[in-house]
């Protein structure tokens, strides 16, 4: 116990020694006057998307993966980030390209960081999960459980299968689970390599709306796609008085709102969660370039109580990752589940029958 | 604000890649293993299914047999009482019967002993009978040997025998 906190003093105190060098390091980055810290450039450069992929600034140099740009301007256009002026495009006010000379958008699929996170954390869980598989192909299950990476993968398959989708759905819950089995990973691995601040990660891929929009509206899909008679019938002609519905379709409209509230909510959750936790943790590091000026030794207890309070938070996202891919895995089967809910008299025939 | 408007690009992306993963996921990774995984916990809840039985066979068994070694418990014990009474039996008859063969030996023995003495009270009545005679006739030839005495006594018996038909018709 006494060597193990020994041990720990001698981490921190080599911390404190490391995050000056770092911070003045990371001064230069971003600054629009030299020696302060532009908190907007900073904040949103890092949970915004960008054309090419910034890894760190030395001595105000840029060092960042350039990457394609694809754009359908009267036709197609297909040219790397650092090339962009070469091409006759820049970039507006907002850090979206925009043809140089006319000022417009044209219709951008560039490969952008997040498109490129995208690509990446999807090859990864694809090799994860077809490793996993490779394993149960290449064994015989009934014998042998597996160790190691299949094991994980197993053991977190079989905690969303269990706890999750057979709870929320119910009864035929093996047509849904592919869906929400690749919708809890996805969201989890790129929650994951959200936190990891270089290169793989630290792209906020499930923190962005059109990813969290995209993944709402599949559940939409899933949800009224396939819901039954019976849920449909519960929005156009739900069991309440007649007046709520017959001259003015008062109910019938509330629950057609709640259609679309329903995946909203997932939408913005997501979002609003990834989103927050990451300005959360860029605020508390940025505590230590804001202090820089105001001399070391407050500066340097500031690096120490910022350090304290990032470990917290980094250690929060990794709850808040697994938790926020849990609860939209376990939302989006109990909506799938309700869309296919029997009326309870139906049920109760049934089980009489049986 | 860009943050909360949807990238174009960005979804044009996520439509692609995402439905690619699925559907690469959907047909050679989840259903295999949730699968495989359901197989084996079937197999596993089998397994303890056919133990459980197993262990009621055993169960069973064991207690059958408890029923059978109790049951042959008692079987010897039956036996052995049975036997015992038998025994018991056997000497009791014995005992009787060898009591009744010594009183037979002895009654015998008892009626052997009876005749002896009678043919020896016989054989000596016998001898006392010719010794008397042989006697009375030495002592007769004694007293007798004159007339006049053998009259006497000729008298004398006939008197005698009068005495005693009158005192047997008397009475």
């Amino acid at each position: 116990m006494h060597r193990i906190r020994r041990r720990y003093t001698w981490i921190l105190a080599l911390l404190l020694v490391l995050l000056p060098a770092a911070a003045s390091a990371n001064e230069a980055h971003g600054a629009s006057v030299p020696g302060e810290l532009d908190m907007k450039s900073y904040i949103f450069g890092h949970i915004g998307d960008a054309y090419d992929w910034h890894i760190t600034t030395i001595h105000g140099k840029h060092i960042s993966i350039p990457l394609p740009c694809i754009v359908f301007d009267g036709g197609p256009h297909v040219f790397m980030s650092n090339r962009m002026e070469e091409h006759g495009y820049t970039l507006n006010e907002n850090g979206k390209l925009v043809n140089a000379a006319t000022g417009k958008r044209p219709l951008d699929i560039s490969i952008t960081k997040n498109v490129c996170s995208l690509l990446l954390s999807s090859i990864l869980l694809v090799v994860l999960i077809l490793l996993t598989s490779r394993w149960y192909r290449r064994h015989d299950a009934l014998k042998e459980a597996p160790r190691g990476l299949p094991g994980l993968m197993e053991m977190l398959i079989t905690m969303v299968t269990d706890d999750i989708i057979k709870e929320g759905v119910g009864k035929d819950w093996e047509k849904y689970a592919p869906y929400l089995l690749t919708a809890f990973f996805f969201i989890f691995l790129n929650n994951l390599l959200g936190i990891v601040p270089f290169f793989p990660g630290g792209a906020n891929l499930t923190g962005n709306i059109a990813v969290t929009l995209f993944l709402a509206v599949c559940t939409f899909l899933a949800v009224n796609l396939f819901g039954n008679k019976h849920y449909y019938k519960d929005i156009f002609w739900p069991e309440v008085p007649a007046w709520l519905k017959v001259p003015l379709p008062l109910m019938p409209l509330i629950e057609i709102i709640g259609m679309f509230t329903k995946p909203f909510s997932l939408m913005v959750r997501l979002f609003a969660n990834i989103l927050a936790g990451h300005i959360m943790l860029l605020g508390v590091m940025a505590v230590i370039f804001l202090t820089a000026k105001l001399g070391p030794a407050l500066n340097g207890s500031m690096t120490v109580i910022a350090v304290i309070f990032g470990v917290f938070m980094d250690i929060l996202e990794l709850l808040v990752a697994f938790i926020q891919a849990y609860v939209f895995t376990m939302l989006s089967s109990v909506f799938i589940g309700l869309s296919r809910q029997q009326p309870e008299h139906e049920t109760k025939q049934i089980e009489t029958t049986q | 604000m860009s943050l909360i408007t949807p990238d174009f690009g960005l979804l044009f992306w996520m439509t692609l890649v995402f439905a690619i993963v699925f559907f690469i996921l959907a047909k050679f990774g989840f259903p295999l293993i949730t699968g495989m995984v359901k197989k084996r916990s079937d197999s596993i809840e089998r397994s303890l299914k056919e133990a459980e039985e197993a262990r009621n066979t055993l169960k069973q068994l064991a207690e059958e047999q408890k029923r059978l070694i109790d049951e042959a418990r008692k079987e010897q014990a039956r036996i052995l009482n049975e036997a015992a009474a038998s025994g018991d039996k056997i000497v009791q008859e014995s005992r009787e019967q060898a009591k009744a063969q010594t009183e037979l030996m002895l009654a015998q023995a008892r009626e052997e002993i009876r005749i002896a003495q009678d043919t020896a009270r016989r054989e000596l009545a016998d001898e006392v009978t010719g010794l008397s005679v042989a006697v009375a006739e030495k002592l007769l030839r004694g007293h007798l040997d004159t007339h006049e005495k053998q009259s006497d006594l000729i008298d004398r018996m006939i008197e005698e025998a009068r005495a005693s038909h009158r005192t047997q018709t008397l009475n």
